[in-house]
């Protein structure tokens, strides 16, 4: 009897390993005369495990993990292909407490299929929401997606019917559907991992989009520093294009839509939606005044739709499953879930998709487990490079746009940077500034210059020099720039500075508050 | 082929739109490692676009390089993710084991070194890149290991 292998080829994985021990596998379980199918799954999210490698059994997936090369002979040695016990055996995956507790609505198939398999999509409920769409009328699919409550998932959470519905009634025959997939922020990677391990899902949410607002043609822009993504990614779009999903005539609808991949430039500017409209049509990735919004002149001067891909990637359930289910999980004005993501010093890192309003204390330590040191959690950064620093008294802090944004601090994209008690506030500071100056697209004085300046003060208080002076500098210079950036990336660069000032004193020569 | 060939074939691969000039940039660079400034030239006449127009795009995105790096550029991530895990003292050991800074070539001609913001390998950093693999949880023993393997790697 053949037996199911899996072992991820996602980037983090096979970054840690998984190739060779995918061939290990493949080899070992050849010399034995063990009939193995080796199927290259997504990841499921739980980082620090990998490379996690699951057998498939009567009684369900086992998992066993962190697997290196040399522990492969003894895993076979002790039948870990029948599901046996071993020191790395980890169970039945789906009992594992950290995916157990988690609420998998757009991470449903991330880590369980093989990703370019439209066989396995299907089977897991792949284009259910496809087919609901095309039996309504696209403002019966704006409808769905406004009543979900879904919001953008790229950092800004406005609502994604809303952004659709001005595209919809946009006038012109010819729009556009725009993945967000740059993913620059530090401390990010379900984009990744989503393209990665479930791309299917990301081309049915662009479809149901184009349906929705009438555009034929899409574009995800990805980032460069993405090589094994890039690749599954134009692999996917091959494979849909032949099965009749893309193209003139989509399943047969009479509908046409189809999707081009575009390759970013290691620009983390190019995240922001002007600027990555400019560069898809082979400019400069320079921020463009708003208005027009591109919902009205975006892409080519076309009305677009500019989504984050998770943004795009939950619409397929929503639409499968209705705008209600989706939006009874969640709180407050944050309806569904996000796929919050453990890195930096945590021990138990990774994907942790759950409704809105956990706790982040239980998000760092009953799913994070606290530090992969071992020692105090003294800070954490969400939302991105972008983000304040929130200090371990805030860890009451629900999970939500509104409570969070209520303390000076916001959700972004949903990625945590961990550090310990060991971290230098000051440094992080200055590097928030030094990050500001190096990434700018340079069309404002106060953040390409204010950036700089920025560094050079805080380099002078960390120095010790006339606080008296340099730090009424600081404040004033982040003030500026808040109110005279024509963008996030100048407008909040201030926000992780600040935070690490006003929470960590101490850090920068100063006396505890 | 000669290299200006090879450019022409590139450049004739994409409709001759502005919007076609960064897939182009990127498969010379795929090709060559690099994007030479004999590039320009063709790319304007192609696209229709001035000679300084396409120098802009190529001078404003950091992945794309307009001087020949050595055999492997490695890209260490100075993000902060990686940061909270140690790549602060990572680096110091890279740039000593190496002998150069960032945005420098080895003087063997083996590695160049560039600096990266997050490679989306954040729960398991600190991360490097070489080519396009990644490599998660590199302390300085596994980055010894590594730059040993890539200094045999003459192909
Ligand atoms: C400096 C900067 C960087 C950004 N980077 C990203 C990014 O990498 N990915 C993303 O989806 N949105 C990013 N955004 C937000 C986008 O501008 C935009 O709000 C988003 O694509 C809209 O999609 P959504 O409504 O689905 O979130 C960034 C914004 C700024 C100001
Ligand atoms: S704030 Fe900075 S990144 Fe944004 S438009 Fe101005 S210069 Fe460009
Ligand atoms: S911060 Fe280094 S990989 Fe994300």
């Amino acid at each position: 009897m053949t037996v199911r292998v899996f072992v991820p080829a996602d980037s983090s994985a096979l970054a840690v390993g998984a190739g060779e021990v995918a061939l290990a596998i493949a080899a070992q379980a050849a010399a034995r005369g063990s009939a193995i199918e080796l199927v290259r799954n997504g990841s499921r999210g739980l980082s620090w495990l990998e490379p996690l490698v699951e057998v498939a059994t009567p009684a369900g997936r086992v998992a066993y993990g962190p697997v290196t090369v040399a522990d492969v002979p003894g895993l076979l040695d002790a039948g870990f292909l029948a599901g046996a016990d071993h020191p790395l055996a980890l169970g039945l995956t789906d009992e594992i407490p950290y995916l157990k507790k988690q609420e998998r609505l757009t991470f449903a198939r991330v880590g369980v299929t093989d990703p370019l398999s439209l066989a396995d999509y299907t089977a897991h409920g792949g284009f259910a929401g496809l087919r609901v769409a095309l039996s309504l009328t696209p403002g019966e699919i704006v409808a769905a997606v406004t009543e979900s409550g879904l919001r953008g998932r790229g950092g800004a959470a406005f609502p994604a019917g809303i952004k659709w519905q001005t595209v919809l009634a946009a006038a012109g025959d010819e729009k556009y559907v725009v993945c967000n997939a740059d993913e620059g922020d530090s401390g990010t990677f379900s984009d990744r991992l989503l393209l990665e391990g479930d791309p299917f899902c990301l081309i049915e949410g662009m479809l149901i989009a184009g349906l929705a607002v009438g555009a034929r043609k899409g574009y995800i822009y990805l980032r460069s520093e993405y090589p094994h993504a890039w690749k599954t990614l134009n692999a996917a779009i091959l494979r849909a294009r032949e099965a009749g999903l893309l193209g003139d005539d989509v399943l047969g609808s009479g509908r046409a839509f189809d999707i081009e991949a575009r390759l970013g430039g290691g620009a983390y500017i190019c995240g922001e939606e002007t600027a990555l409209l400019e560069s898809i049509e082979g400019r400069r990735g320079q921020v463009r005044a708003k208005p027009p919004l591109p919902a009205i002149k975006g892409l080519f001067g076309k009305p677009t739709v500019i989504n984050n891909l998770i943004t795009l990637a939950s619409v397929p359930i929503i639409l499968a499953r209705g705008a209600a289910f989706y939006r009874d999980y969640g709180m407050g004005r944050s309806r569904g879930t996000l796929p919050f993501q453990l890195a930096g010093n945590v021990l138990c890192g990774g994907l942790v998709e759950k409704a809105f309003g956990l706790t982040l204390d239980e998000l760092l330590n009953d799913f994070g487990g606290g530090t992969a040191s071992g020692r105090p959690i003294r800070a954490v950064q969400v939302g991105g490079p972008l983000g304040a620093y929130v200090p371990a008294q805030d860890f009451d802090l629900p999970l939500d746009y509104e409570a969070f944004a209520a303390r000076g601090a916001m959700l972004g994209h949903g990625g945590l940077v961990v550090f310990d008690d060991t971290v230098d506030m000051g440094r992080m500071a200055r590097f928030a500034m030094e990050f500001c100056a190096a990434e700018s697209c340079g069309k404002c004085t106060p953040c390409r210059i204010g950036s700089t300046r920025g560094v050079e003060v805080i380099d002078r208080i960390l120095a010790g020099e006339d606080h008296g002076t340099n730090l009424p500098l600081l404040e004033d210079l982040c003030t500026l720039m808040i109110d005279g950036s024509l963008c996030a990336m100048g407008g909040m660069t201030p926000y992780p500075v600040l935070s690490a000032l006003k929470h960590f004193p101490a850090d920068f020569g100063l006396a505890d508050k | 082929m000669t290299r200006s060939e090879l450019l022409h074939r590139l450049i004739a691969a994409h409709p001759p739109r502005q919007d076609s000039l960064l897939p182009i940039l990127h498969s010379i660079q795929d090709e060559l490692g690099w994007v030479p400034p004999e590039a320009t030239e063709p790319l304007a006449r192609a696209l229709n676009l001035s000679r300084a127009e396409v120098h802009g795009v190529i001078s404003f995105y950091p992945h794309l390089r307009s001087v020949q790096p050595g055999r492997h550029v490695l890209q260490l991530c100075r993000a902060e993710a990686c940061q909270a895990r140690g790549s602060a003292a990572l680096e110091a050991h890279v740039r000593a084991r190496l002998g150069i800074g960032f945005h420098e070539t080895s003087a063997d001609g083996v590695i160049s070194l560039e600096p990266v913001y997050c490679l989306g390998n954040c729960a398991c950093g600190p991360s490097l890149r070489v080519g396009d693999e990644i490599v998660g949880r590199v302390d300085a023993s596994r980055f010894d290991a590594l730059l040993v393997a890539l200094q045999e790697d003459l192909a």
